[in-house]
């Protein structure tokens, strides 16, 4: 069955193409990632996928379908008078809530609620919003994997860490990064973009060493020129 | 008697909500918006004051337009609201300069607390709570919304709608306060009294009590240091606010020196 199906996307900005004629299926408890280099238009992509964003085409998840959303930018201002617990409050959750949400990321001591959120790490803040978005019990999880690697204690990565509570929640999970290693730890199918598909399909057809070139050859080619 | 007691209470009640109010309007950074929409109430009290109806009305009518503006400029164009609001403001100084008689300038620019009537005490009081129990069903939303727009979308916030309303709600606190403390101060009122809450507060809870109260405190002083020196009230509730500004950068040091401790 499948959970979302996308149908000729297509995103421009000021007339500039960011996604280019894109169609894929997702099918459930289906474990996807996109992975291309920076600029790609993942991002983009993964805000039509929320309807944040104005697109032409079709993307049409199941009916009633809930998403969890882990947002690659999230830089709350050092003294924004916020505390954890009402972080999470904004879901309308309750106490009981929070505190197993939180558990189930690796966070276990519980004075963190009454932290502002400003001065929290940012590994700790990665949990947290990872928790934020598993708390309402959606189906499917979209992570938008931050730019910059973070460093999140414990686990040994995020990447161990999402695996861990995709098979305790049961989720579908759509994980946007620019880094190769990832397919190869939890992708059940693999979808390439450089502004269009580049490749799509499970990681070992995939991912080809000409594909490969192809999907960051060009950024490649944009650092040498750079210097 | 009575009229200074329908002052006190109105002074209260809008200065208590403008603090609220703040408190959302520093979050978005749009502390500007309510210090020039003081001003763009300014044509409305001119042309309330001379045809001698209610000042409030005057400028509700035009903050009203101002505000409908500025939202719809908004969501038409990639301007910030900040910059649509600097062109509907001075627009307002202008025409409001230009009809307003020179001797209401000055009540008009800097208030004038003996007008309130028993009417106005009534309807400031309603309104602001109705604005304070608005804003509170937003208010958690517009915070998060704030932080990340997009975040917000996903979890089905409708941000054009809540900012329509916010506007709306600011355009009625605002024509409430300019007839009080002035449009060149109105502005002042909605941002201080939230600025000083964010130098001591460390939780959303404590933000919008502490904002709140001192808007009122704001209020409640400057009108009686007004009994006491019977100079005008707007400019001294205004030192009031500011005074308690500049004591909370006192304590600023202390929050963030608990904190590295914690």
């Amino acid at each position: 069955m499948n959970i979302l199906e996308v149908k000729n996307l297509n995103v421009s900005f000021y007339g500039e193409k960011i996604i280019d004629n894109l169609s894929f299926n997702l099918r459930n408890k289906e474990n996807l990632v996109i992975l291309g280099p920076n600029g790609a238009g993942k991002t983009v992509l993964l805000k039509c996928l929320l309807g944040v964003i104005p697109f032409e085409g079709e993307v049409r998840w199941i009916k009633d379908v809930k998403i969890g959303y882990v947002p690659q930018k999230f830089f709350p201002e050092k003294n924004t008078p916020l505390s954890v617990e009402e972080f999470f409050k904004f879901k309308k959750v309750s106490k009981k809530q929070i505190i197993e949400a939180l558990q189930s990321v690796g966070i276990d001591n519980m004075s963190i609620l009454d932290y502002t959120i400003g001065i929290i790490s940012s590994g700790q803040l990665q949990r947290i919003l990872i928790a934020w978005a598993l708390i309402d019990n959606p189906k499917i999880l979209l992570f938008d994997e931050p730019t910059a690697g973070i460093d999140i204690e414990g686990e040994k990565t995020i990447h161990n860490l999402l695996s861990r509570i995709e098979k305790e929640h049961d989720l579908t999970i759509i994980f946007i990064t620019h880094d190769l290693s990832v397919v190869y730890k939890f992708a059940d199918s693999v979808l390439c973009l450089n502004k269009k598909i580049v490749c799509y399909g499970s990681p070992q057809e995939a991912l080809s060493t000409e594909n490969i070139k192809q999907l960051y050859g060009e950024e490649v080619k944009f650092y040498k020129h750079a210097h | 008697m009575h009229t200074n007691l329908y002052s006190l209470i109105t002074v209260i009640f809008v200065g208590g909500v403008a603090g609220y109010l703040g408190s959302l309007m520093i979050t978005k950074k749009m502390a500007l918006v309510g210090d020039a929409l003081g001003h763009v109430a300014l044509p409305g009290m001119g042309l309330a004051l001379l045809w001698g109806f209610n000042v409030s009305l005057g400028a509700f009518v035009f903050l009203f337009f101002g505000v409908v503006s500025i939202w719809y400029l908004q969501t038409k164009t990639q301007l910030s609201t900040e910059t649509l609001v600097g062109i509907i403001f001075v627009l307002s100084l202008a025409i409001g300069f230009l009809i307003i008689p020179k001797p209401e300038l000055l009540h008009a620019l800097i208030g004038n607390i003996n007008q309130v009537s028993f009417w106005d005490f009534i309807i400031s009081v309603i309104l602001s709570i109705s604005v304070f129990y608005i804003i509170r069903k937003i208010y958690s939303d517009m915070i998060l919304s704030s932080m990340s727009e997009d975040l917000a979308i996903a979890n089905k916030i409708n941000i054009k709608k809540q900012n329509f309303i916010y506007l709306l709600t600011i355009a009625l606190i605002v024509a409430l306060g300019v007839k009080v403390v002035g449009s060149l101060l109105m502005g002042a009122l909605v941002i201080i009294p939230a600025a000083t809450s964010r130098n001591v507060s460390r939780n959303m809870r404590q933000y919008i009590f502490i904002s709140i109260l001192f808007g009122s405190l704001s209020g409640a002083l400057g009108f009686l240091a007004f009994k006491i020196t019977n100079l005008p009230v707007g400019p001294l509730v205004i030192l009031v606010s500011v005074s308690m500004f500049i004591i909370s950068l006192l304590f600023k040091n202390v929050k963030f020196l608990s904190k590295c401790h914690a």
